[in-house]
């Protein structure tokens, strides 16, 4: 029982690193109804946008600033000379942009600060706590806690900044129809603007949390793929069905991972481990049949 | 009339001389290299591209040539996908058709891929401690190598030096197999189990999912079956994970034993302090103490020739097994000259043959300044490996350091496993083996 509150906890833990991921990606597409291909892409150019200025000489806090500027020049920029001429198209034509847009960024990087993988030490070592371990011979990492501690905020903020805000409901409504959204006043290349740079920062986070704990490279742009079970789980409208999806799939796959494959080895026989690649994708797809929308998505409902 | 001819035949009899010289100095080797310096494995491609081309040029301005040969090649980018592998191929192979070198891909993926097309177009594929491990039966994969060592004698290799650091016995003991579930990551089973079986330990099995970016639940069930070792086969962040994930769960490094495609510079260096202590095979030894990657520095570098931005990379581990890689190509091509004729270029064919009959004693890498970087290499029509030697080298936070000597696997229990895989290949395929006996 020990084990299995262990591994349900470091699930759970991880859970949380896959909903800081997620949260980009509801981001955009509460603002814009566009699934972002790029934001694994805009988590690694973040990333390494932080180890190539402390490459440069630069301190961590003041790496982290300028990477908070490229992030957001990058969401500007992105804006002005990919979505504006898009405006009013369909969502899959926004959706192919930034597909297109995943690629420049991923040849783009690594030729501005360099391919090689590097380490990124925030000071947070990823070790037991020894009171955990003296106490409940439990593994709990303190680089785990702050991450929790770190998405926690970011989901209170973002779900505030949406709730409550005069910017956040200008969001909401684009992310609703773009040309209603236009013919009522809202300055739509602002607001789309806004939300790439916030976009960009949640990627900066995501990519600081990430490349510490794996360290800076190409790698980080998977990460999207943990993502994607966690919205279609947590819903893609919602900011905190990003974190209660993160923690379903987090805390699901690694019990699938330790408690599966020796019943299916006991019935098939061979090594079904490894399951923790594609058991996410078979829970949501599974959840999809039961609520489309997603836990705390938005129901659609069309006037025919 | 012919004042007005004169500067015409004049310029004719310079353009014809100049085409002689230049026939004449045509004599040239071609070496096709569908490498990789982008995408998610650029940065291991480029070391180790880096370090092959460095070792051609290196040879060029030192020796021009071999005997007189220049040496020339074309990359050709394959991003590590296999089609783009065997797009690139089919891209090179008309260059090749004169004159070819072996063909590096750095991937097994696209070594399977260009198996049997590369005997069709008799181009000899070379598959340094990758790609498919029961070519090393030569009888059946003719322009296949897979040299120096393969997967599953760097296992036996590991597995021996385990059971000398745990008094010389494995009875009782137990060991954790984390591997990539690839089909990278399964060649090593077979030997594992052999070993296992053959010295009495336990062997658990753990795959990690492709990208290998998690890991919680592994580690944790690492530390429940608390193993005397760790041998881990992982590839890309998987790698990193892993380092950290030991240190999440408080696994000592110093006994995890990773594969060579785990023990690189990019491989511990993102991982920080979790790395240090951490040990991994290898079948070339890093650092520029070694005399030729210190004159390739000099040489190469010093002319402005050399391939690599970043010169701090000179030395690291993959960067030496791109020399490495091209030594034993080089050697290929002097081999094949002292056959085919010394000043000329060889075809794919004959390259084939100078692989199959290589002879790299310790006196020759003396002589060409690699002692220690590679180990004695000596293959033939039933040993297209050659050697089955890798030593372990340990990450110190800043340094990989040799800690063993070269270390054999058990030849005598893996090479049968080549043999029968070989077998069971040629009869799906319909394939007559050579007689190796009639090649001697």
């Amino acid at each position: 029982m020990e084990f299995f509150f262990e591994v349900l906890i470091g699930g759970l833990l991880s859970g949380v690193m896959y909903a800081l991921v997620a949260l980009g990606f509801v981001l955009i597409y509460k603002a814009s109804g566009v699934f972002n291909f790029a934001q694994g892409a805009m988590v690694y150019l973040a990333a390494l946008s932080v180890a190539g200025c402390m490459e440069k000489g630069a301190p961590l806090w003041l790496a982290v600033i300028l990477a908070f500027v490229i992030m957001t020049l990058f969401g500007i920029a992105t804006e002005r000379f990919v979505l504006r001429k898009l405006v009013n198209q369909p969502p899959i034509a926004l959706f192919m942009a930034t597909i297109g847009l995943a690629f420049f960024i991923e040849g783009l990087a690594p030729l501005v600060f360099g391919s090689e993988p590097r380490a990124l030490d925030l000071g947070i070592v990823d070790e037991p706590i020894p009171y955990f371990l003296d106490q409940w011979n439990m593994v709990i990492s303190k680089f785990d806690l702050v991450a929790a501690g770190v998405a926690s905020v970011l989901v209170a903020t973002l779900a505030l900044f949406f709730q409550t805000t005069r910017v956040g409901r200008a969001l909401r409504a684009v992310a609703d129809d773009h040309q209603a959204a236009l013919s009522i006043g809202i300055p739509l290349q602002h607001i789309w603007a806004i939300v790439w740079g916030v976009a960009g920062f949640v990627a900066l986070v995501a990519g600081l949390m990430w490349g510490a704990r794996n360290g800076v490279q190409f790698a980080l742009t998977f990460t999207a793929l943990k993502a994607l079970p966690v919205l279609i789980l947590g819903g893609f409208t919602s900011v905190p069905g990003a974190i209660v999806g993160g923690l379903i799939i987090g805390a699901s796959e690694k019990l699938a991972e330790i408690y599966i494959p020796p019943v299916l080895a006991g019935w098939f026989g061979g090594n079904f481990g490894g399951i923790e690649g594609w058991f996410p994708y078979i829970l949501a797809l599974l959840f999809l049949l039961v609520r489309p929308e997603g836990l705390f998505g938005e129901r659609h409902i069309d006037r025919v | 009339m012919m004042h007005r001819c004169k500067p015409v035949l004049s310029a004719v009899a310079l353009s014809l001389a100049m085409l002689s010289q230049g026939a004449a100095a045509a004599e040239e080797q071609f070496f096709p290299i569908p490498g990789y310096r982008v995408g998610p494995y650029g940065a291991n491609g480029q070391a180790f591209y880096g370090g092959f081309v460095d070792y051609l040029n290196y040879v060029n301005l030192k020796e021009k040539g071999v005997n007189g040969v220049a040496l020339t090649w074309e990359e050709c980018e394959t991003e590590y996908n296999n089609a783009k592998g065997v797009e690139c191929y089919e891209r090179l192979k008309g260059k090749a058709a004169k004159s070819a070198g072996p063909i590096h891909t750095m991937s097994t993926g696209i070594s399977y891929a260009l198996i049997d097309k590369s005997a069709q177009d008799k181009l000899p594929l070379a598959m340094v401690g990758y790609g498919r491990t029961d070519a090393v039966d030569g009888s059946v994969f003719p322009y296949a190598f897979p040299l120096v060592t393969t997967y599953q004698m760097q296992a036996s290799a590991i597995v021996r030096f385990v059971k000398d650091k745990l008094g010389g016995s494995l009875a009782g003991k137990k060991i954790v197999y984390l591997y990539h579930d690839s089909a990278y990551g399964k060649e090593a089973i077979v030997a594992l189990e052999a070993e296992a079986a053959l010295n009495k330990f336990a062997l658990v099995q753990i795959p990690v999912a492709h990208p290998g970016n998690e890991q919680g639940a592994q580690w944790l069930k690492i530390r429940q079956e608390k193993p005397d070792f760790v041998v881990f086969w992982g590839w890309g962040v998987m790698n990193q994970t892993a380092l950290k994930g030991a240190q999440k769960v408080g696994y000592p490094r110093d006994k995890m034993i990773g594969s060579w495609w785990t023990g690189s510079e990019e491989d511990v260096v993102p991982a920080g302090d979790a790395a240090k202590g951490y040990m991994a095979a290898t079948w070339n030894v890093a650092g520029k103490q070694v005399p030729v990657i210190a004159d390739i520095e000099k040489v190469v570098y010093g002319a402005g020739k050399g391939n690599l931005q970043d010169k701090a990379r000179i030395g690291t581990v993959l960067y030496n097994r791109g020399v490495s890689a091209a030594v034993l190509s080089v050697e290929a091509i002097r081999k094949g000259q002292e056959k085919y004729g010394k000043g000329k270029a060889l075809s794919g064919e004959q390259t084939r043959w100078a692989l199959e009959n290589l002879n790299i004693t310790e006196a020759r890498l003396k002589a060409l300044g690699a002692t220690d970087l590679l180990p004695e290499i000596r293959t033939s029509c039933d040993n297209h490996e050659g050697s089955g030697k890798v030593k372990i080298q340990q990450w110190d936070g800043a340094k990989w350091v040799p800690v063993s000597g070269w270390i054999e696997g058990n030849k005598a229990l893996i090479h049968p496993l080549f043999q029968a895989s070989a077998k069971q290949y040629a009869k799906e395929k319909g394939i007559t083996p050579r007689d190796c006996a009639k090649e001697k």
